[in-house]
C-alpha cells in the first residue's frame, strides 16, 4: 500500500477561525483522515513538534500555514516548515495579507503600549509599570519575547507556493482543494491562487446591478438598502468589485457590503487601488458648472465624509501585504 | 533557586506558560502564569469607522467572534443611542444562544473532556477529541460533529457567515428572519436540548459515578473561595445576553450589582512587567495579591461563577440540573440561594447546565411569534459619544467600552474580555495544583503535568481573547535545572 501524503496545518499569529473552518468540514473531516497522513495540527492533534523536526527536509507533502508572522517564533515555525514541506500553502487572509490585525501597522509598537498599559481608562498603574523582556522576580528571572515592530506576511519571510485566501477560507473551499489533494489531481502552476474563483464578488452576487450612479456614498448604518439591489449602486461601498470570488458573496446575502476579505482578483495588485477607481466610477459628482470654488468643495466634502477612513476601509485586510505597506 | 518552565502550555486558545520555582528541598516557592503575546486592539481600533467594530472585534477570536460581535453591536446601540427592535434583538440572542451550545460542546469534547473522559493519565496521543470518539462510540463523535454542524449553520442562516458573522448594526439587525428559517431554528434547538441532556447523562456516567473522579473534583487541589461574577435579569436568573452585572461574595452574599456601563467603578485592571495580560480585580475589595477569601479582590467569571451568582435558571430542565448540581455538592440555600460553590473542577459540570439553559432558551426564542417580524432596524439620528455593550462570554464577562466623535470615528476602545477576568485566579489555581502536586523528591512527569494543565484547562481559557491576540498550542517543555541554572533533563510533550 502506498504511503498516504503527510498534511500538516500549524496557526501562528492568528485568531483560530482557520482552524474552525476546518474542523467545520464536519464528517468530511473523517474522510480527509482516510485518505492523507494528517501528521502535525496542534489544534487538533497531538504530534510532537521533535517529529517535525526530526523529519526530512521536504517530507511533509502541503502544509497549510495561518497566522501572520508577529513574534520571533512565529518566523522560526514559518522557517521550519518551509524547510520540511514540498508545498507551502499561505492559509487564510493573515498569512497572505496580514488581515485585520495588520491594521496594527498603522501605529507604532510605543502607541500600543501607552494605550494597552499607561493609557486605559480601567487601569491601576500609578507606577507606569509596562511588561519587559526580562523581570527579576525574587525568585529569579522572567523573560517575555519580544515583538516586531509590525505585522508580516508569510511571504516576507519565506517563499510561498500558494494562497487560499479568505478570512476565513470558506469550508467548502478547504474541501475543494483537499478533495484535489486526496485524489491526486494535479495542482495549477505554483503562485496560483487555490481554493477561490478568478473574478470578483460581484460576478457571484446576486443583486440587479442598473448600472444606476450615486451623487453621495453612505455609512451602512445610514439607510436602509432594497435588499435586491446592488449596494454599492445604492451608495454602500461594497468592497465586491474590488475582491476575488470564491465565498459565494455571503455578506451582500444579508444586505452588508463586502469589506474585501478574499483579497485582489486576478491582475490586481492592490485592492484598495481597485476599489477607488470603481468608485470614482459609480460617483455621478453632477456638474461643477455654476459653482462657486467654496461650493465645489461642500461638495467634494460631502462625497468624501462617507468614506472617513479610507486605509481603513480600502485596506482593511491587506495591510502588511499592500503597497501601502512601507508607508510608516 | 531550581525551575520548572512549561512553555507554552496546551489545550486551550492561545499562548501561555508557566514557571515553577523550587526551594532548596524541592517543594514549591512561587509560580508565575505569563501570557506572552499582544496583539493591541485598543490601539488600532482607534481611527476606524465604528459601525466596523463587530468586523474588527471578530477577528479578536476565531473560537468565539459571535462574542465579540454581540458585545460589540450592543455597545454601538449605545454609542448611537439607538434601540433595536423587537425582533432583532430575539434575533441576535438567537444566534448568541446556538453559538453557546456549539462552544460549551466543543470545550466538554475536545479541550476539556477528554482529560475526564480519555482519563487524566492516559497517553497525550489518545487525550484529544479522537480519543473521546474511541472511548465513547463513533455514533457518540457522529453527534458532537453534527451539533457543531447544525449550530453553525444557524449562525451563517442569521449572521451571513458561519464564522465571523456580519449581520449586526446599531439599532438592529441587516436582515429579518422568515419564517422558514424560524423552523429550521426551532428543530436545531430541540435537537440541541437533546443533545444537552444526552452530554448530562455522560457527564453523569463518566464522571459523576467515578469515586477517583468526584474526589478530584472535590479535592482541596482545586479550590479556591473568591468572589463570583456573572449576568443576571430582574429577578437574578442567569442571562448570558443581557442584564445586570452581579457579583457575590464567597460565603455568597451579593456583593455588588450594577449597570455594564458603570464597570469602571467596580473593575481595575493591574499590570505586571512579567506578563502581557493585566489583571483584572475588584476595585472596591483592593489587590491584596494572589490570593482568595473576602479579603482578596480577586473575582472569578466563569460557567461555576454564572451559576454562584444566580437565584435561579428561566428554563425548566435547566433550573432541575442546578438544583440537582448545588444538591450534590453539598450547598446550602441561604435567602432562597444556593451558597456558591467553589470547587473548580465543578466548572466542567456548570457548562454543560449552561448548555441545557441555551438550548432550551433557543426554543423560546425561536418559538417567539414576534422573531419574524421584518422590522429589524432603527436608524441612528446621532452618536451619543460613548459606548458601553456586554455579554457573558463563555469564558466570562466581555466589556466594549467605544468612544467616538460626532463622525463616529472611534477615539477610544476599552475592553475586558472573559478569560482575563480570570488571569490572577488561573494563575492561583495554577499555584495551588503546583504546590499540591510537586513535592520535595517526587518525579515530575507527563501525567503530573497534564493534573497541572488541567487547572487552567478547566477555565476553558482563551488568551487569544485575552491578550486580543493570537492562539497557538505550542510544544510544552519542561526543563528542570539546578540552583545554579545549570539542566539536568528536560520531560517534552509537543502541542
Amino acid at each position: 500500500m502506498l504511503e498516504k501524503p503527510r498534511i500538516s496545518m500549524y496557526w501562528a499569529s492568528s485568531c483560530g477561525g482557520c482552524e474552525i473552518a476546518l474542523v467545520n468540514l464536519n464528517e468530511k473531516i473523517l474522510e480527509v483522515d482516510r485518505h492523507v497522513d494528517f501528521i502535525f495540527c496542534p489544534c487538533l492533534l497531538d504530534t510532537k513538534y521533535k517529529d517535525v523536526e526530526a523529519l526530512d527536509d521536504g517530507a511533509i507533502a502541503i502544509t497549510f500555514f495561518n497566522g501572520a508572522i508577529r513574534t520571533g517564533e512565529n518566523e522560526q515555525m514559518a522557517r521550519l516548515l518551509r524547510r520540511k514541506s514540498a508545498l507551502l500553502i499561505a492559509f487564510g487572509s493573515c498569512s497572505s495579507e496580514g488581515c485585520i490585525p495588520a491594521l496594527s501597522n498603522l501605529s507604532t509598537r510605543a502607541e500600543h503600549i501607552r494605550t494597552n498599559y499607561l493609557a486605559g481608562p480601567s487601569l491601576d498603574n500609578p507606577a507606569g509599570i509596562v511588561p519587559q523582556a526580562l523581570t527579576r522576580a525574587p525568585e529569579g528571572e522572567l523573560a517575555l519575547p519580544s515583538f516586531f515592530e509590525g505585522v508580516k506576511t508569510l511571504s516576507e519571510i519565506v517563499e510561498v507556493d500558494y494562497v487560499l485566501p479568505g478570512c476565513p477560507p470558506e469550508s467548502q473551499q478547504v474541501w475543494g482543494v483537499l478533495e484535489s489533494v486526496v485524489q491526486g489531481e494535479p495542482l495549477p502552476p505554483r503562485h496560483s491562487v487555490l481554493g477561490a474563483g478568478n473574478s470578483t464578488v460581484c460576478d457571484e452576487c446576486g443583486k440587479l446591478k442598473d448600472k444606476k450612479s450615486v451623487s453621495r456614498f453612505h455609512r451602512t448604518y445610514e439607510i436602509i438598502p432594497d435588499p435586491r439591489r446592488c449596494l454599492l449602486e445604492q451608495g454602500i461601498v461594497c468592497m465586491g468589485v474590488g475582491t476575488r470570488d470564491g465565498c459565494g458573496a455571503l455578506c451582500p446575502q444579508v444586505n452588508m457590503p463586502c469589506s474585501g476579505c478574499y483579497g485582489p482578483p486576478d491582475g490586481v495588485a492592490d485592492s484598495g487601488a481597485k476599489m477607488l477607481s470603481a468608485l470614482s466610477s459609480v460617483l455621478d459628482v453632477g456638474g461643477y458648472g455654476g459653482l462657486t470654488e467654496d461650493q465645489v468643495a461642500d461638495k467634494a466634502d460631502t462625497i468624501l465624509a462617507a468614506i472617513p477612513d479610507p486605509a481603513g476601509t480600502f485596506y482593511q485586510y491587506s495591510l502588511a501585504g499592500s503597497l501601502l505597506r512601507k508607508a510608516r | 533557586m531550581k525551575r520548572i518552565s512549561i512553555n507554552p502550555i496546551t489545550r486551550l486558545e492561545g499562548h501561555g506558560k508557566i514557571e515553577i520555582f523550587l526551594d532548596a528541598d524541592g517543594n514549591v516557592a512561587n509560580t508565575y502564569f505569563q501570557v506572552p503575546e499582544l496583539r493591541g486592539f485598543e490601539q488600532f481600533c482607534v481611527g476606524r469607522r465604528a459601525e466596523e467594530m463587530p468586523v474588527i472585534t471578530n477577528r479578536i477570536c476565531g473560537v468565539c467572534p459571535e462574542a465579540h460581535h454581540m458585545a460589540s453591536v450592543k455597545a454601538l446601540d449605545r454609542l448611537f443611542g439607538v434601540e433595536p427592535p423587537p425582533a432583532a434583538r430575539k434575533i441576535r440572542e438567537l444566534l448568541y444562544m446556538a453559538f453557546f451550545v456549539t462552544d460549551h460542546a466543543t470545550h466538554f469534547y475536545a479541550l476539556g473532556g477528554p482529560d475526564f473522559i480519555v482519563g487524566p493519565d492516559a497517553p497525550p496521543a489518545e487525550r484529544n477529541i479522537l480519543g473521546v470518539v474511541r472511548k465513547v462510540g463513533l455514533d457518540v463523535g457522529k453527534q458532537v460533529i453534527e451539533c457543531r454542524a447544525r449550530n453553525h449553520s444557524i449562525i451563517r442562516m442569521l449572521g451571513g457567515r458561519p464564522i465571523h458573522p456580519v449581520a449586526g448594526l446599531p439599532g438592529g439587525w441587516s436582515k429579518p428572519l422568515t419564517e422558514a428559517e424560524r423552523q429550521t431554528a426551532e428543530e436545531a434547538a430541540r435537537r440541541n436540548i437533546e443533545f444537552a441532556l444526552f452530554s448530562l447523562r455522560l457527564f453523569d456516567t463518566i464522571v459523576l459515578q467515578n469515586p477517583a473522579y468526584v474526589e478530584m473534583v472535590h479535592s482541596d487541589t482545586y479550590c479556591h473561595r473568591t468572589y463570583y461574577m456573572g449576568t443576571v435579569d430582574e429577578r437574578n436568573r442567569l442571562n448570558l445576553f443581557d442584564g445586570r452585572i452581579r457579583v457575590v461574595g464567597p460565603d455568597g452574599h451579593e456583593f455588588a450589582t450594577y449597570h455594564p456601563a458603570d464597570y469602571q467603578a467596580h473593575v481595575a485592571e493591574r499590570v505586571e512587567p512579567w506578563t502581557y495580560l493585566k489583571f483584572p480585580y475588584l476595585k472596591q475589595v483592593g489587590w491584596k495579591g494572589f490570593c482568595d477569601g473576602p479579603e482578596s479582590g480577586v473575582y472569578c467569571a466563569t460557567p461555576l461563577s454564572r451559576l454562584n451568582v444566580s437565584d435561579s435558571l428561566a428554563t425548566p430542565l435547566a433550573q432541575e440540573q442546578f438544583e440537582r448540581f448545588y444538591e450534590a455538592l453539598g450547598s446550602k440555600k441561604i435567602d432562597r440561594r444556593f451558597t456558591p460553590v467553589h470547587h473548580r473542577m465543578a466548572t466542567h459540570w456548570a457548562r454543560l447546565i449552561e448548555m441545557l439553559y441555551a438550548a432550551e432558551h433557543m426554543l423560546e426564542l425561536a418559538t417567539d411569534p414576534e422573531i419574524t417580524s421584518p422590522r429589524v432596524r432603527n436608524l441612528p439620528q446621532a452618536v451619543a459619544g460613548r459606548g458601553v455593550g456586554s455579554v457573558e462570554a463563555p469564558r466570562g464577562t466581555l466589556i466594549h467600552d467605544y468612544s467616538a466623535d460626532s463622525n463616529a470615528i472611534l477615539r477610544q476602545v476599552n475592553l475586558i474580555v472573559g478569560t482575563t477576568n480570570n488571569h490572577a485566579a488561573i494563575s492561583m489555581s495554577i499555584r495551588k495544583a503546583a504546590e499540591q502536586l510537586i513535592r520535595a523528591g517526587r518525579i515530575v512527569e507527563e501525567g503530573l503535568l497534564n493534573r497541572l494543565e488541567m487547572a487552567f484547562r478547566l477555565y476553558d481559557p482563551c488568551l487569544s481573547c485575552a491578550t486580543h491576540s493570537l492562539p497557538g498550542a505550542m510544544p510544552l517543555v519542561v526543563d528542570i535545572r539546578n540552583h545554579s541554572g545549570e539542566y539536568i533533563r528536560s520531560i517534552r510533550r509537543e502541542g
